[in-house]
């Protein structure tokens, strides 16, 4: 496969990572591989003393794991909204960041369930899912919705990577470890650009964005329905499921901008991801926040209004500054509000200040989980009659913390190896965008 | 594979099955022969007449009897019995929380000190209902939410009504904790200490003993103890006859000491089941606490410091709710 001189320059221009790496760079990957490192203890006291080290018991069974896997689930939709809604639509300005957002569903999905894992009393039966497993449980329609959320989301990103992988392969001026020439060879899979191999790619693209958003939908779904079949004041709600849906896609559009601005700033990116992908990225974020406020509303207005005995006093757990207050608050109000007003209003609205409301909307998402799943557990039906008192307040060991800021640290360090292994920003696409803006032929 | 001896006292339906007659002063009851030509004991002298399985009465030594051991497999102990429908009926008029069955059941399951499978509430409605104390052992329902959660089958129900569940097949991922609406479910966080008796138990499902680190333990209502032709230990020891323990099928129901029909005591004191609004379907059926035997208040005499403060916690929320 020829290399033209545009992709060459796209290639120096976009992705000099791939090439070298500065002293801050460096410094970042250190700092992460601690943190990853980090868990490792926990993960060997856990496992040796058992759950025990959590702070999990009987009544709050299941603690910040649970949290963090549907956090992790639910910021995986950053790549099924861009990479499938917008790639339908033959939006544009998608390309440069469509890589980013696949990048995020893959690894998030990934690590997603390392934290089920993490949550599971005896991981040495983890076969026993497939030995003795059964179909009524909503635990296996979540194993079977996401194996194959991740594979299509696989798919769907190597798929739209492999005409960077034959470009890596063909261009002999790449400074890199010889190692990695035979893996670009590999993943390649002797594409030469042909007429025949750049449609069928662009077949399957549009096959997989068609595929992955119905399944993005029915993964989030079936999250939701392992609440949501429970009979338990809060999470037995018909609303559940495109609760969820709707509060992942609006974390995971949170994330995507986060990570662009991060990636901008890191590999200093500043003329392809331009202000107007904040902007357009932002006015999504703000569509979907009202959704989720609405959402919200609805849901604790319904409950409130028909005051059940226990749903009125989780409400109230909610509503209580000594309790959950702050985090509802937090969650409910300025995780929705601020973003908004933020992003609506022309005056505040800048790529920093849309990359702020961003991060709010994914630390709000964050806290929601957490007081989606905590207050619930604290409100069973019968009386918590306990002496123990962390029976009945659930609180986050430090095993749990590392082992939350581990994942966070492993989320960093796979998003910032992926992208020193293969460019972030599609060059096959770009390179087409910013030497010819009307050629769309290859989309 | 699960393994419970057979110690003595069988049902007479058990001597039948057996088809065995079994002479007077014999230790072990349930007897088979030890192999008859390599006789290496020595002999009692005392000669028992048995009966084999081909109808024919043979006489031997003594000491030729020993204990058979019935291995209950774990596909036995899955299905259950199909003749019978086991309930259990609780007298709220006769508790006064003397926690004695919460005390047999965690000494016959090897629980830890505060891992109740049977737990003792202090209920009071609302501010203005009366206060009552209510047992609560897990209901067996018929519609069990913890059945149909479990992603491997762990959890099951029997044919005899009975959920129990497999510690050796649970994965511990706690979805049935959270169906459960009772709360009646316990994880085993920490490896649980055991004791030498049951150290050379092998994971049984109808025992539930012992119980395994990373599993889910719940209230079994003592299938083994019913193969056995006894009664569940909570029912043993209660003093005041509250918990009643029997078969739908047959209508008949005990509490050690006095003998009821199931639907006759049902519909004279107004039997119901807790909680009948979600659907689960309990196979334990509450009698409503009127004509009391005691006054609710004595149930607190006595109490350990830590279980009084469980009480403390619940009563002051109860009289700050209903303010």
């Amino acid at each position: 496969m020829k290399i033209d001189a545009t992709t060459i320059s796209a290639l120096k221009r976009y992705a000099p990572q791939l090439e070298t790496a500065s002293l801050f760079e460096k410094i970042l990957f250190w700092i992460m591989v601690v943190f990853v490192l980090a868990g490792f203890p926990a993960l060997y006291i856990q496992h040796v003393e058992g759950h025990y080290v959590t702070g999990m018991r009987d009544n709050v069974f299941w603690g910040v794991y649970i949290v963090n896997f549907i956090f992790y689930i639910g910021i995986s939709y950053a790549g099924a909204l861009i990479s499938g809604i917008l790639y339908l639509l033959k939006v544009e300005w998608r390309k440069p960041i469509i890589r980013i957002a696949e990048m995020i569903t893959v690894i998030s999905t990934i690590l997603g369930p390392i934290y089920i894992l993490l949550c599971m009393g005896r991981l040495d039966r983890l076969h026993h899912l497939v030995l003795y497993g059964r179909i009524q449980s909503p635990i296996t329609w979540d194993v079977i919705a996401i194996t194959t959320y991740l594979i299509g989301s696989i798919i769907f990103l190597y798929l739209a990577t492999i005409q960077d992988f034959a470009i890596l392969r063909d261009y002999d001026g790449l400074k890199v470890g010889k190692w990695r020439k035979p893996l670009y060879k590999f993943f390649a899979v002797s594409y030469q650009d042909t007429p025949r191999q750049r449609n069928l790619i662009h077949r399957g693209l549009t096959i997989m964005s068609i595929i992955i958003i119905p399944l993005a939908v029915i993964v989030h779904s079936v999250l939701s329905w392992i609440f949501g079949m429970t009979l338990r004041p809060g999470w037995h709600s018909t609303i559940f499921a495109p609760y969820f849906v709707v509060a992942a896609v609006f974390s995971g559009t949170g994330v995507l901008i986060v990570a662009m601005w991060v990636y901008r700033k890191l590999y200093h990116l500043e003329d392809i991801i331009v202000e107007k992908h904040f902007r357009y990225l932002g006015i999504i974020v703000l569509v979907l926040g009202a959704l989720y406020g609405y959402f919200t509303f609805a849901e604790y207005l319904t409950n409130w209004y028909g005051s059940e005995k226990w749903e009125l006093e989780l409400i109230y757990k909610l509503f209580d500054l000594n309790e959950f207050g702050w985090m509802f608050i937090f969650a409910a109000f300025v995780g929705v509000l601020l973003p908004i007003i933020i992003i609506a209003v022309p005056y505040f609205r800048s790529i920093n200040s849309i990359t702020f409301a961003s991060l709010i909307v994914v630390l709000a998402m964050w806290v929601k989980r957490y007081i989606i799943i905590i207050p619930t557990l604290e409100t069973p039906l019968l009386p918590m009659q306990e002496s123990r008192m962390e029976y009945i307040h659930y609180s986050m060991t430090w095993i749990e913390w590392i082992l939350t800021i581990s994942g966070l640290a492993v989320f960093c360090l796979f998003f910032y190896l992926y992208s020193k292994f293969v460019p972030i920003i599609p060059l096959a696409e770009s390179s087409s965008l910013t030497s010819n803006q009307s050629n769309e032929s290859d989309t | 594979m699960n393994s419970r001896k057979i110690k003595k006292g069988p049902s007479r339906r058990k001597f039948l099955k057996n088809g065995l007659s079994i002479g007077i002063g014999a230790a072990a009851t349930t007897g088979v022969f030890s192999s008859c030509s390599k006789n290496e004991e020595s002999e009692s002298g005392e000669k028992v007449r048995v009966m084999t399985t081909d109808g024919k009465l043979v006489e031997v030594d003594a000491s030729q009897i020993h204990e058979s051991v019935h291995i209950v497999t774990n596909q036995e102990a899955r299905k259950g019995d199909p003749k019978r429908e086991y309930v259990m009926v609780i007298d709220l008029a006769k508790c006064r929380n003397a926690r004695k069955c919460v005390d047999l059941c965690q000494r016959m399951h090897n629980l830890p000190p505060k891992d109740e499978w049977i737990k003792v509430f202090y209920m009071q409605d609302s501010e203005d209902a009366a206060p009552y104390w209510f047992p609560k052992p897990c209901f067996h329902c018929n519609s069990p939410s913890c059945v149909n959660v479990c992603p491997v089958g762990a959890t099951f129900k029997r044919q005899d009504g009975l959920v129990l569940i497999d510690n050796e097949r649970c994965i511990g991922c706690k979805f049935c904790m959270a169906a459960c609406p009772y709360s009646s479910r316990v994880f085993n966080w920490k490896e649980p200490e055991s004791t030498e008796d049951i150290k050379d138990h092998h994971g049984a499902i109808e025992t539930g003993i012992p119980q395994k680190v990373g599993t889910v333990g719940k209230c079994d209502f003592c299938p083994d103890m019913a193969r056995m032709g006894k009664l569940p230990s909570c029912i043993d020891a209660c003093p005041n006859g509250v918990l009643y323990y029997g078969d739908k099928n047959e209508d008949l129901i005990t509490n050690g000491t006095e003998t009821v029909r199931f639907s006759q005591i049902i519909y004279e004191r107004a039997g119901y089941r807790y909680m009948e609004e979600l659907g689960t379907r309990p196979s334990v059926y509450y009698l409503p606490p009127v004509n009391r035997s005691f006054d609710p208040e004595i149930g607190f005499k006595d109490l350990p410091d830590e279980i009084r403060q469980r009480y403390d916690v619940s009563r002051s929320k109860i009289k700050k709710e209903t303010r």
